[in-house]
């Protein structure tokens, strides 16, 4: 394998910027500061619960100042004070752009078209980035009941975008989902394609997703494809929680490792408890 | 003419066996105390509608009010799985719990298309999910003017709908700021409206800032003084999200007996909010009012004669 370059900001070059070393960060912190970098030079975000939610606030911190965060409970342009363990909360409104009922939220700004990332987690996704939020197991007799959609049906269909966070594992990663909550890029980009432009979809399904261990963007056939591993995580590991044969970019990038601010935020003012980052 | 009553009369008056029940509000102004008084009350056989049963519809559920949810996401935000509901769905423990599952621009136009008195409600979402494989009442529909197909769902009329706000007036006529969730689409959808309010006003003061009523007195059948009744739920400027609270629960409802316990203390154990709220005790109740205050500017409506 060639010499790994770093991936910086966006997922471009930055070699050279002090980063921590890898024992210094946990993977799931490396996660989330990968995913806020991916928001560099983006607009309009709905930040979805769980993960989502520390990523996209650190983005607004670091290298994304003026995305406006959008919450499915009817927050625009959000600016919390505090990390909002919840997706509604009193923080994501005082001082916010606006608040709107959840049918403006859902009617005109996304079903509009004005969201550019939809930004979510998952409990299963397979190698098109199609997810499962609902069911593992049978959806009449589930072996375990999962929250459902929420916004993310709606999301993944009329975000301009869709930028996923989940931690890698077999089981999470899978060769066939249990239950289709979200579309992804369905069976392969074209047929994917031809379907969101019949059926008039506003976005063009997902273009990124970030995981404890590297971060995959879509190839032309619509399938994921690991362009970026994080220092510290291994090909091996990767292809041992993945539940199908990963492709793998060539040459594949290093992300940067965290800088010490980007730590300093996650760990004194984002997520003081350690609730994400555990 | 008032419609002030206690939260007893009210529940007896307008919630009944068999009934579809919203008690709603996202994350914010989840009227917890309606809930409980429900559970007090034995009401059985309820369809609970919320887009997000959050863990008032997990201890419902568990006190054995419900026979069926409609919902669009069933967790405790940030924590994990509603775990008493999880017991009724993976388990049947005690007895199954059926499910009516939407997305929650779904269960909005549900609403919407109930208050608006329309046959369904047309919306670009569920494009090649496994949703309307779940619930057939997902429908494709062709629009009439073209080509294109997007899916409907149908009207969601609750038997009674439960909102908790800010302040009211005695006649019901209801001003809320902060988060809106589908408070307004939920009420107008409803037969009968419950509100449960932070502060009784005077009309007056309803009068004096018209833009800010959500839910006119029109449509409200009683209306409820019960300070700090949406807690672990918040109230925008009076009290925050317990998050505490909320992952307490999870630990809580984990087992059947630890959930039944709960419920006896603080719920079946007290006669109504006012002594949960003195149970809770000052130190809590303290802890959760906001660190400062943010006022809105105050806008001119003018005179005109």
């Amino acid at each position: 394998m060639s010499e790994p370059r770093a991936a910086g900001p966006g997922g471009g070059s930055a070699a050279g910027v002090p980063g921590a070393p890898a024992s210094a960060f946990s993977k799931s912190e490396m996660m989330i500061v990968a995913a806020a970098r991916e928001l560099a030079g983006q607009r309009v975000c709905f930040v979805g619960v769980g993960l989502p939610n520390i990523a996209v606030n650190l983005a607004r911190l670091t290298v994304a100042p003026t995305l406006e965060l959008v919450y499915e409970s009817g927050a625009f342009g959000a600016v919390p004070a505090r990390l909002p363990l919840s997706i509604g909360d009193p923080t994501i409104v005082t001082g916010a752009t606006a608040v709107v009922s959840m049918f403006e939220l859902f009617s005109f700004y996304l079903q509009g078209g004005l969201v550019d990332v939809g930004f979510l987690g998952a409990a299963q996704i397979d190698r098109f980035g199609n997810i499962n939020s609902t069911v593992i197991g049978d959806y009449d007799h589930p072996k375990t009941r999962l929250p459902g959609s929420g916004g993310a049906c709606e999301i993944a269909i009329n975000a301009r975008q869709v930028f996923v966070i989940m931690r890698q594992s077999k089981r999470s990663f899978v060769d066939r989902i249990d239950f289709r909550t979200s579309p992804g890029n369905l069976g392969g980009a074209e047929a994917a394609a031809r379907i969101r432009r019949e059926e008039g979809w506003l976005g063009r399904g997902p273009s990124v997703v970030v995981t404890d261990l590297g971060i995959y963007h879509f190839d032309d056939s619509g399938e994921m494809r690991l362009d970026s591993i994080h220092p510290g995580a291994t090909l091996d590991q990767i292809r041992d929680t993945i539940g199908w044969d990963p492709k793998v970019a060539e040459p594949l990038a290093t992300t940067h490792a965290p800088t010490p601010e980007e730590l300093r935020l996650i760990r004194e003012e984002l997520d003081p408890e350690g609730a994400y980052t555990k | 003419m008032s419609k002030v009553m206690s939260m007893r009369d009210a529940v007896a008056a307008n919630v009944h066996d068999g009934d579809v029940v919203a008690i709603e509000g996202f994350t914010h102004l989840i009227c917890f105390a309606a809930g409980h008084e429900i559970i007090r009350q034995r009401k059985r056989d309820l369809t609970l509608a919320r887009l997000t049963p959050d863990l008032i519809y997990d201890q419902m559920v568990a006190a054995g009010t419900a026979r069926k949810l409609v919902f669009s996401w069933l967790g405790n935000p940030g924590v994990g799985g509603l775990h008493a509901i999880r017991r009724r769905v993976e388990d049947a423990d005690p007895s199954p719990l059926e499910l009516e599952e939407y997305s929650h621009f779904g269960m909005v136009g549900r609403y919407t298309a109930g208050a608006s008195n329309l046959p369904f409600f047309p919306l670009r979402s569920y494009f090649e999910t496994d949703l309307p494989k779940a619930n057939p009442l997902i429908r494709p529909i062709r629009s009439p003017y073209g080509e294109e197909t997007v899916y409907a769902v149908p009207p969601l009329k609750p038997d009674v709908t439960v909102v908790h706000a800010q302040r009211a007036d005695a006649e019901g006529n209801t001003q809320m700021w902060g988060l809106l969730g589908c408070q307004k689409e939920a009420a107008f959808a409803a037969e009968r409206v419950i509100v449960v309010v932070e502060e009784l006003v005077e009309e007056a003061v309803i009068r004096a800032d018209p833009n800010r009523t959500v839910i006119p007195g029109l449509i409200v059948d009683a209306v409820v003084v019960e300070p700090f009744g949406a807690h672990p739920s918040y109230v925008q400027g009076s009290y925050d999200r317990d998050n505490r609270f909320y992952r307490d629960w999870d630990a809580i409802a984990r087992e059947a007996a630890t959930t039944q316990a709960w419920l006896d203390e603080w719920v079946y154990g007290v006669s109504g909010r006012a002594e949960y709220v003195e149970k809770l005790g000052t130190e809590r109740v303290a802890s959760l009012r906001p660190s400062g205050a943010a006022p809105s500017g105050s806008v001119d409506y003018g005179v005109y004669r």
